[in-house]
């Protein structure tokens, strides 16, 4: 299974705010899991494709020259859930950008309904920082292979 | 000008939001590590939010310094030396190193870090701005 959290953006605005889809599909092994005969998108994995959303936003305002952590989920409430065939939406907000990391809101809707929403804050890291090595590869936020997201949907419609 | 009971609030509403504490737990004299269970990450956080909440900038290593203890002269038998103290009045004078020096040990250091010192430096900052 591959890491993505997200299918596409559906909006983006350097250095403001950037809107997410993520489809929920039966197709995913975990739903089966969790739970047997209720299947429900986990709050974890919601709170995973709200962090790359907004991961990658706070990213590209320094064109993704600082590695992109998740250091830390202040708050997250959960309203609701989301099942398979549920569109999650998550719109990102940047409410903070300096050199040591920056900080998001982001909510999750499925159509109008409001799923979760959380603040969540990131650190950057560079190769050069003598903490570089003790670092998980799975804090990561992204990796140049996640940035492929921004190309999805590019081809479908040939814009 | 922001008198020292409304500093101590907004303080207070910082350390809830970053800590997610009650507030009646951030009291003047709570440590952050031991009392509201604050680790490394949330030191970052909290200067963010302090800039934020009143306005200011806050250079790394002005409010939490940090290898207080790296430098090998600074320590000695596991406690401050009397030089380590100097520096660190000198680097950190928010913070009560007069209680310090009565048992200077290293593992001490972290309970310098206190609601009240936050409350001095931000105002020692707003004062001088």
């Amino acid at each position: 299974m591959r890491w993505f959290w997200i299918d596409r953006f559906v909006e983006f605005e350097s250095g403001k705010y950037a809107k997410a889809v993520k489809n929920v599909s039966l197709a995913e092994e975990h739903l089966h899991d969790h739970f047997p005969g209720f299947a429900i998108m986990p709050g974890s994995l919601m709170i995973e494709g709200m962090a790359q959303t907004g991961g990658i936003l706070l990213g590209e305002v320094n064109n993704f020259e600082h590695i992109v952590i998740l250091a830390k989920v202040p708050i997250v409430t959960f309203h609701s859930w989301a099942v398979p065939g549920d569109s999650l939406i998550y719109t990102a907000t940047l409410t903070d950008s300096r050199a040591e990391g920056g900080g998001v809101d982001v909510t999750a809707h499925v159509g109008d309904r409001l799923v979760a929403e959380a603040e969540i804050m990131f650190v950057h890291l560079d190769q050069k920082d003598s903490q570089f090595g003790a670092i998980d590869q799975k804090n990561f936020v992204f990796s140049m292979n996640l940035l492929g997201i921004l190309d999805v949907g590019q081809a479908g419609d040939g814009t | 000008m922001a008198s020292r009971d409304e500093i101590f609030a907004k303080v207070q509403e910082t350390l809830v939001d970053a800590l997610g504490v009650d507030d009646d737990e951030v009291t003047e004299d709570a440590t952050l590590v031991d009392d509201l269970g604050a680790e490394s990450i949330d030191f970052l956080d909290i200067v963010f939010r302090l800039e934020k909440n009143f306005g200011i900038k806050i250079p790394r290593g002005e409010l939490f310094p940090e290898n207080l203890a790296a430098d090998a002269s600074f320590v000695d038998d596991g406690k401050v030396t009397e030089e380590g103290l100097a520096t660190m009045r000198a680097k950190m004078p928010h913070a009560d190193i007069d209680s310090f020096a009565d048992d200077p040990k290293v593992e001490n250091i972290q309970s310098l870090f206190t609601v009240n010192m936050i409350t001095n430096f931000v105002e020692n900052k707003l004062n001088a701005g």
